[in-house]
């Protein structure tokens, strides 16, 4: 009988508040996180009909930006010379084995500036790339 | 007494894992977004060297691009939007077929990414790129 009158006795954590504690954390972490985000340059993207998602994360993308001025920028790095591209692109596939270079080039731009870019990148083996393009209907 | 009796008992919903269950469906939708992915054509580029690959001519198709953003293919001038069609037939007729792209230096980067787009619809699998240099 003394057991059964103990047991009447609750005594409860209240754990009703507790998705609002965890919210508040979540918030917070969320506001404190920076993403990693290039402004990169300013282009305008072709369109292409076959266009698929990158099957890898965005961590191993870098991405090189040409616009229609033939400047080239690498992950917010400017690329003056041309030449250069090759040991950026060799240092980022060391860190990185997986690496895929998005190429987000202007529509208007010339290839002569794309070829150069391709070369650059046989020469520093970074092989596999994608170029950004805007899903559209042809 | 037994009115009493009734509001002993206390009747309530367990409220203790409505956390666990709105983070389950948290987890669930964070995974499941994807948020704004990155789109675009694959390619895989030539491997550097100059290691001559001897390929048999008739698995080559040349496709060129002039500065006009006009297409030959095979000694042809046709309509950038016809490639897919002609490339299909050929790789019909022969699955092997490599198509080598070169493109002139003035030509837009536009033309080249529809030609690309229509390898792609065509299935070709096999696309390389001619150094633009070799001329």
């Amino acid at each position: 009988m003394q057991f059964k009158k103990k047991s009447k006795i609750k005594l409860a954590i209240p754990t009703a508040s507790m998705p609002d504690i965890i919210f508040m954390l979540l918030i917070f972490f969320m506001v404190a996180t920076v993403i990693r985000q290039y402004s990169g340059l300013k282009v305008k993207l072709p369109e292409a009909a076959k266009v698929q998602k990158l099957k890898v994360s965005k961590r191993h993308i870098s991405t090189i930006w040409v616009d229609k001025n033939n400047n080239v920028v690498m992950d917010d790095i400017p690329v003056k010379n041309i030449k250069t591209l090759r040991n950026l692109a060799y240092q980022k596939l060391v860190a990185d084995p997986q690496l895929i270079i998005s190429i987000k080039a202007d529509k208007l731009a010339k290839m002569s500036i794309i070829n150069d870019v391709h070369q650059e990148l046989r020469k520093a083996n970074t092989l596999r790339v994608n170029y950004s393009a805007l899903p559209g209907e042809f | 007494m037994l009115i009493g009796k009734k509001k002993e008992k206390d009747v309530e919903i367990p409220s203790a894992s409505l956390a666990d269950i709105v983070f389950l469906l948290l987890i669930f939708f964070l995974v499941t977004t994807s948020i704004d992915t990155e789109k675009g054509l694959d390619l895989v580029l030539p491997p550097p060297g100059n290691e001559e690959v001897k390929i048999p001519k008739k698995n080559i198709t040349n496709l060129f691009i002039n500065a006009a953003g006009q297409a030959m293919i095979d000694n042809e001038v046709v309509d950038v939007n016809q490639l897919s069609g002609i490339i299909k037939e050929k790789l019909f007729e022969n699955p092997l077929l490599i198509v080598s792209l070169k493109t002139h230096k003035d030509s837009e980067y536009r033309v080249y990414v529809e030609v690309l787009d229509q390898l792609k619809k065509a299935g070709a699998k096999r696309i390389s790129l001619a150094d633009p240099d070799e001329e």
